[in-house]
């Protein structure tokens, strides 16, 4: 390393001192190049004095200093004792900085490094998320080997961590180790095992990364995360999105069958594309044999078309290339439009989309055509641009467009840029021998840019009229004689070098200029160029074999003339003509055949684009902009004939999904009947036990949204996608679920005790709530459904109130709450748990409820005297309050062997009620007879996060004791109840609406609890 | 590293060859002998290591201004040397042009990946295979932060500021990850320099390093800080579109296109949460979103609505689709003639307005890049002041506004030189321009609402038509 001290040093001569100099406001001027050795030395110094000193502000300013020369490149590895004492430094940003510095030579000073490591090893447990994860940053950043134990503990700890920002940063470590240390492996194959179970965006694209660096191959690991991976993606930061659908689409390669019908590869010329595929797309699938393509495979199709729309290029293009290698042909044709929209993009960006787009436009010509005017050249792009351009313009060349396209080459050819109109006349020839119907006219057009003032131009054209002259053995003895005396002007050593050959291989076509040329040439043989010397002996050769009589001599005197040339190719190339074609006693049997060597049939050159065979590598990688295999890359392989087994994907949530999978999995021959037929099953038997039906309930839930991956995503959104997706198997997904659907309802027509409603219910619970993480919330919520006609109340924590408070019951205490259980006492009564605490250090005796202040019809059943409570001691007693519908408050005494407390229970609105479980029809029903002054309805407004189903759902029935109504929509939840009293009807509506509002509607004959009940839930809904 | 670079012989890299500036300064490694030696034993010494390694994206970042000279470098690993740019040099000289730099350069250890912006390259090393739009977009990204933090990114500016840019390059990737690219995450870890800030730290000693994480970081809303407040609520809207277009000799239209971008400044306090509808979203062919969008809203209902970041930032971009016939709002007439035998040709232009909407055009600039031959030009502007550079032969005509009333024009001579045959092509015309008030799509806003919070914003949306590529050929 000091060698490369020494260069830095060296090279920092006299500019770039004085900017240094600028910067830090130090002492030292720079003084020619080889006092700064010494002053660097001297400022060294002054640094380490800095950086010694109790001061933060001097060591702030040296590190920065220090920084700033690393930032230059130059050597500053002499202070590393000195910066690596402040590690420990309470001020964040000096440490930030000697973070900086100590990645940067610590692998130099690996000893003095190591004084640093326990810093880190106590930051690693700050309780700051922040700290916790730059420390492991720098820890792993630290290329010590001795230290790889610690960093591997250290990720260990970290990938556990419950910060998901200090995971995402062990993922990043993990491929820092391996780089460090690749014998690490399979340790680290474990973690990334564990932090792919993540369910965090922000882990998800490094670990992604860390798996592709680490162990690509393991593709075994991805199988359990392959669904989780596509339903997160949307979510996932732009960079590990590009990540993530790069894995996915090697993934997609090796799991599924292709999906491309067979002759796909002959599609190459096929006209109106778009059309005659999708129509033969359909009479394949019936003809042929049945491919349905794989829900996930499709799951993965459509789950990142999204991402088109990323304002990220990179995220854009890696779509495209997942389209363009594992959709349906006849489904990739919408990259196209997003491919086009990158061309506004910067240089850099455009540079590698035209790349891309040249390899798709040969394969298949249909998806760019309707965009050929995006790919026009405009006089102010980049050459590398105009050229690509130009490629593409050229593979999407055909009948109906050529004419067009012809005009438009006209301009370029008369660009000043000279290399792109060379590039345009190449471009004229292509299109030429393509497309027949226009090679005359093209053929017209390049002569006639024979008559160009460019040279450049008439060179170029020269050798693409030989190249198509070659092609077509038609005569064209008027053309030839043209560029024969063309001769005379153009000096392009290429073009001159073209025309003797043309004229040599038609030499008996043009007999008579055929030997002036030579003449001419011969005079100029020995200052033409290599190239066209060659040609000149080959021409020479030629003659000498068809018309030796005229051309003998000069051949000889040319041929002697090449004998002494400088270039050994010419040379070599004289000895060699003259052996052949002279006839003399050593020449054997060879010469005979000289003029059959000499004038063979030449096979014409192909024209064809240099992006041909770019297609072998996967689009978007590095390796296909380099047209050559870069290190690391990995290759896309075919696809597999028969599929591999797609129930590793499943998820085993709990032991009843992997009874379920199989029927799952066999659904191409019963769809999802026995799905159903099986969880109805599973029903029966678990009726009696809620618990186990809960789980069942949810269980189905999530299966059925992983199974029908192919149509019910997580988000009711997703539905326009279907539609469009909606090809044979998303039908029959479709299908079946639709029956299912229809039969949850009949079920609960017929019983309105089925638990399949409730199964039903959650998960469309599950399905619409897009935080993966509310399985918990859900699992409780479909406890909740409602049984009979009174439903069970759907769980909420206990509000408990205070009744009699310690320091005015003179050490009793009382507290109630409402189980929302009904009322053993009497069916018109609400029943009120009161739990009494003794908080003296007496027994109290004698509690009971004494004189009863009740309003009228108002009726209370007492609970029976306690006898005696113990210090510290609890009771918890039940009484039954018929409210008679009405929030008054019933206040009575509470009493014990001394004094008598006065106390009030007021019930909350929401407790004068009983939830009531009804279909929705029924309820709609219902709702439509208690319209007009028993509606009143509101309008609420909230942040859209709060109108998840889960979060109203909850929300709702901690504020009221309703009972849930299944709904078919997702934007509405109903909420059935009668009152406690009178059993009157109370429907409540929660109907969202767009831009964050939804209207709160109450139907109830009691417009008074109504009322009150909608003034209660309005602040609830709305609040955050 | 320097393994390879100092190895291999650069490409074409010959004895004659040291004409260039700050050259011989900049490569000491390979050069002389003697450092050529101490280069291999370097070399050695890491090659051992370096046959385990497998790398990362992006490894090492180098900074070049346009003479040539490497004045900033960082390296997310181990050390790369700087002859690595040597193959850049090389690639550099032999484009004539910075724009045909090509952006992907093959080493024989190393791949060069490069943007060219504010006369700076930004050549990121990588060692693997890598998408390379990641790392060009990725760069991209980091010239637009050092912009959002400095005002400008230009070297004095990157010089003044290392500290802070070897800050926010550290933030910003992690191992050669991209770990934090969000401007608002950013600037709550490293706060952007202000003199005020900088006084105020030299007193009290603070730091402009954040000490906790930033919650956009983990939150569900990245590119939104939390806690914003301000006392004036506003929420700007700027509808830009640019028209793309090729007009041809004769005036007709060969190509056209409306790109359109909305701008934001957004300053409310608090998670608002916005709506904003448009009269005729089915106008918008292709969009594409900043991440804040949601897609769904926009696929359901074509609204979008969003949580927006807090300050400047592009909501969407759209491109309008083709069916729709493109308003041309300027015309231009031409006459540019050069005679074969004499030394003098003919340059007549003028612009007028076309297909307006009744807005007035302003802002015009014409800029024609004309034949070599063109010696020099002796031209009368009927309004508005015009330039010839003899040297890169552009011709700038700065004209400001239309008046229909009196068309602005340009007319003279140009002097050939003697003796050169005419050139083969009329110069192209390229046009810039303006229209306030005017989407020349026909886009409008329908309504903005706010939810989330209670205060009531201020409001203002601004349309404007610009000329984006347009061309006249002559």
């Amino acid at each position: 390393m000091s060698s490369n001290s020494f260069a830095y040093n060296e090279q920092s001569g006299g500019g770039e001192a004085t900017e240094l100099g600028q910067e830090a406001t130090s002492t030292i001027s720079p003084s020619g190049a080889f006092g700064l050795f010494s002053s660097d030395m001297k400022k060294n110094e002054d640094l380490k004095q800095m950086l010694e000193s109790n001061k933060d502000s001097a060591k702030l300013d040296a590190m920065k200093r220090i920084v700033g020369m690393i930032a230059k490149g130059k050597n500053a590895s002499e202070l590393f004792p000195a910066v690596v004492k402040n590690v420990a430094s309470k001020n964040i940003e000096i440490k930030k900085l000697v973070y900086v510095y100590l990645v940067r030579y610590a692998e130099e000073q690996q000893d003095l490094a190591l004084l640093s490591i326990s810093t880190f090893q106590r930051a690693l447990k700050d309780p700051n998320q922040l700290i916790r994860a730059s420390a492991l940053r720098v820890l792993s950043s630290i290329r010590v080997p001795i230290i790889v134990p610690i960093m591997m503990l250290a990720i260990k700890e970290a990938s556990a961590d419950l910060s998901p920002y200090v995971r995402k940063n062990a993922a990043h470590a993990i491929q820092k180790l391996y780089s460090l240390d690749p014998e690490q492996k399979e340790m680290l194959i474990e973690i990334i095992e564990k932090l792919l179970k993540d369910k965090s965006t922000l882990v998800a694209g490094s670990v992604v990364m860390a798996f592709e660096e680490v162990c690509p191959d393991r593709i075994d690991l991805i199988h359990k995360n392959y669904r989780k991976l596509c339903n997160l993606l949307v979510d996932v930061e732009e960079w590990g999105q590009v990540v993530i659908i790069h894995m996915l689409t090697r993934y997609a390669r090796t799991q599924f069958v292709s999906p491309w019908k067979e002759g796909d590869g002959l599609e190459d010329n096929e006209k109106d594309f778009y059309d005659s595929d999708e129509e033969q797309k359909e009479k394949a699938d019936k003809r042929k044999r049945p491919y349905t393509m794989d829900p996930d495979h499709r799951l993965l199709i459509r789950n990142t078309k999204p991402l088109l729309q990323s304002r990220n290029a990179a995220v854009v293009m890696a779509v495209a290339q997942l389209y363009w290698h594992i959709a349906p042909k006849s489904e990739a044709g919408i990259i196209s439009k997003s491919l086009v929209r990158l061309l506004r993009s910067n240089r850099e960006v455009q540079y590698i989309v035209l790349q891309n787009i040249a390899t798709m436009s040969i394969q298949r010509k249909g998806m760019f055509e309707p965009y050929l005017k995006s790919f026009y050249v405009r006089s102010t792009d980049p050459t590398m641009i105009k050229i690509l351009k130009l490629e593409i313009l050229t593979n999407l060349a055909n009948e109906a467009n050529i004419s067009t396209l012809l005009r438009e080459f006209q301009t370029y050819v008369k660009s000043q840029d000279k290399q792109f109109a060379a590039a345009t006349i190449q471009t004229i020839g292509r299109c030429a021998t393509s497309i027949t119907e226009v090679s005359d006219t093209c053929l017209n057009g390049l002569v006639c840019l024979l008559s160009n003032r460019d040279e450049i131009v008439v060179a170029e054209s020269v050798v693409v009229i030989k190249k198509l002259l070659q092609m077509q053995p038609i005569q064209h003895g008027e053309i030839i004689k043209h560029m024969a005396k063309l001769l005379d002007s153009i000096t392009v050593p290429v073009a001159r070098a073209s025309i003797l050959w043309l004229i040599g291989e038609n030499c008996e076509r043009v007999p008579k200029i055929a030997p002036d040329v030579l003449r001419k040439t011969a005079k100029s043989f020995t200052s033409e160029d290599d190239l066209v010397k060659l040609q000149i002996l080959n021409l020479g050769a030629k003659l000498y074999l068809t018309n030796s009589k005229q051309t003998k001599l000069l051949t000889q005197y040319i041929l002697n003339l090449g004998k002494y040339d400088q270039n050994y190719d010419i040379r070599d190339r004289t000895r060699f003509i003259r052996q052949l074609i002279v006839p003399n006693e050593k020449s054997g049997a060879l010469s005979k055949y000289a003029k059959k060597i000499f004038l063979a049939q030449k096979p014409a050159p192909l024209l064809e684009s240099p992006f041909k065979d770019r297609d072998h590598f996967q689009l978007g990688t590095l390796s296909h902009t380099l047209n050559t295999k870069a290190t690391g890359y990995l290759e896309l392989s075919n696809w597999p004939e028969v599929a591999p087994d797609p129930s590793v994907r499943n998820v085993e949530v709990i032991e009843l999904a992997k009874e379920w999978t199989p029927a799952g999995k066999a659904k191409k021959e019963n769809p999802d009947e026995k799905f159903y037929s099986e969880s109805e099953e599973e029903e029966d038997s678990s009726e009696s036990s809620s618990d186990s039906e809960s789980a069942s309930g949810s269980e189905s839930g999530e299966d059925e949204e992983e199974d029908h991956s192919g149509d019910s995503g997580e988000d009711s959104g997703e539905s326009g996608s279907e539609s469009e997706a909606g090809k044979g198997r998303a039908a029959k997904h479709a299908k079946a679920r639709g029956k299912g659907d229809s039969k949850d309802v009949d079920k609960e027509k017929e019983n309105s005790k089925s638990s399949e409603s409730s199964s039903g219910e959650s998960s469309s619970i599950e399905e619409s709530s897009s935080d993966s993480e509310s399985e918990s919330e859900s699992e409780s919520e479909s406890e909740s459904r409602t049984i009979t006609k009174v439903s069970t109340p759907v769980f909420v924590p206990g509000k408990t109130h205070v009744l009699l408070h310690r320091m005015s019951g003179k050490g009793l205490a009382a507290h109630y709450f409402f189980p929302r259980q009904p009322c053993i006492f009497g069916d018109k009564m609400v029943s009120v748990q009161i739990t009494l605490n003794n908080t003296t250090d007496q027994k109290i005796e004698n509690i009971h409820v004494g004189g009863k202040k009740l309003p009228m019809g108002m009726q209370m059943h007492v609970f029976n005297p306690i006898e005696s409570l113990e210090p510290a001691g609890s009771i918890t007693v039940s009484v039954g309050i018929d409210f008679c519908d009405s929030t008054q408050t019933a206040s009575f005494q509470l009493c014990t062997k001394d004094d008598c407390f006065s106390v009030n229970i007021q019930p909350p609105v929401g407790e004068l009620l009983l939830p009531v479980a009804m279909s929705e029809k029924d309820f709609k029903k219902e709702q439509g007879m208690l319209s007009g002054m028993n509606e009143t309805s509101t309008t609420i407004i909230a942040a859209p996060q709060n109108f998840a189903s889960s979060v109203i759902l909850q929300k709702v029935v901690n504020v009221a004791n309703v009972g849930v109504v299944p709904s078919g929509q997702d934007n509405v939840h109903r909420f059935a109840a009668k009152t406690v009293h009178s059993g009157s009807l109370m429907l409540v509506t929660v109907e969202l609406k767009e831009g964050s509002t939804a209207q709160l509607i109450i139907n109830t004959e009691k417009t008074v609890i109504g009322s009150v009940l909608l003034r209660e839930l309005k602040p609830v809904l709305s609040q955050g | 590293m320097s393994r390879g670079e100092a190895r291999g012989r650069v490409p074409g890299w010959g004895g004659g060859h040291s004409g260039r500036r700050g050259r011989g300064r900049r490569r000491p490694c390979c050069h002389g002998d003697a450092g050529l030696s101490i280069c291999r034993g370097f070399q050695t010494e890491k090659d051992s290591l370096h046959s385990l390694t497998v790398s990362t994206m992006i490894h090492s970042l180098f900074l070049i201004n346009s003479s040539g000279d490497i004045f900033l470098e960082k390296h997310w690993k181990s050390v790369v040397s700087r002859s690595v740019c040597d193959y850049f040099f090389e690639a550099q000289e032999r484009a004539t042009e910075a724009e045909n730099v090509p952006p992907v350069i093959p080493t024989p250890h190393h791949y060069l990946l490069s943007v060219y912006r504010h006369k700076i390259f930004f050549v990121a090393v990588i060692q693997t295979e890598v998408p390379p739009l990641f790392v060009i977009e990725f760069l991209h990204r980091v010239v637009d932060t050092f912009q959002d933090y400095f005002g400008v990114c230009s070297e004095p500016v990157i010089k003044d500021n290392v500290v802070v840019v070897y800050e926010v390059l550290e933030e910003m990737l992690d191992n050669g990850f991209p770990l934090a690219t969000e401007s608002n995450i950013l600037k709550e870890l490293i706060k952007p320099p202000t003199i005020l800030r900088t006084v105020v730290n030299t007193i009290t000693g603070s730091t402009n390093v954040g000490d906790q994480l930033p919650t956009g970081q983990l939150s569900v809303v990245p590119w939104r800080r939390t806690g914003v407040k301000y006392t004036n609520n506003e929420a700007y809207f700027d509808v830009i579109e640019e028209i793309d277009a090729i007009i041809d000799k004769s005036g007709s239209t060969i190509t056209a296109e409306i790109q359109g971008v909305i701008d934001a400044c957004v300053k409310l306090t608090g998670m608002p949460d916005l709506t904003l509808s448009f009269m005729n979203p089915r106008l918008l062919d292709d969009v594409s979103f900043h991440p804040c969008v949601r897609f769904k809203r926009w696929e359901s209902e074509r609204i979008l609505s969003f949580i927006p970041p807090d300050g400047n930032f592009r909501l969407l971009s759209y491109h309008v689709s083709a069916q729709n016939l493109v308003a041309i709002p300027v015309y231009v007439k031409h006459n540019i003639s050069f005679r074969d035998s004499s030394s003098l040709g003919r340059f007549e232009i003028t612009v007028g307005p076309k297909q307006t909407m009744g807005k007035t055009i302003e802002g015009v600039t014409v800029t024609s890049q004309l034949p070599r031959g063109v010696l020099n030009m002796s031209l009368v502007p009927s309004q508005g002041a015009h330039t010839f550079d003899p040297v890169t032969k552009m011709l700038s005509w700065d004209v400001g506004k239309i008046n229909p009333q009196k068309l602005p024009s340009l007319k003279g001579t140009m002097s050939l030189q003697a003796g050169a045959s005419k050139p083969d092509e009329n110069p192209t015309i390229n046009l810039q321009f303006k229209i306030q008030q005017l989407a020349i799509s026909g886009l409008k806003v329908n309504r903005l609402d706010m939810y989330g919070e209670k205060y009531k914003p201020f409001k203002g949306i601004k349309y404007m038509t610009k000329a984006g590529k347009f061309q006249v050929r002559t």
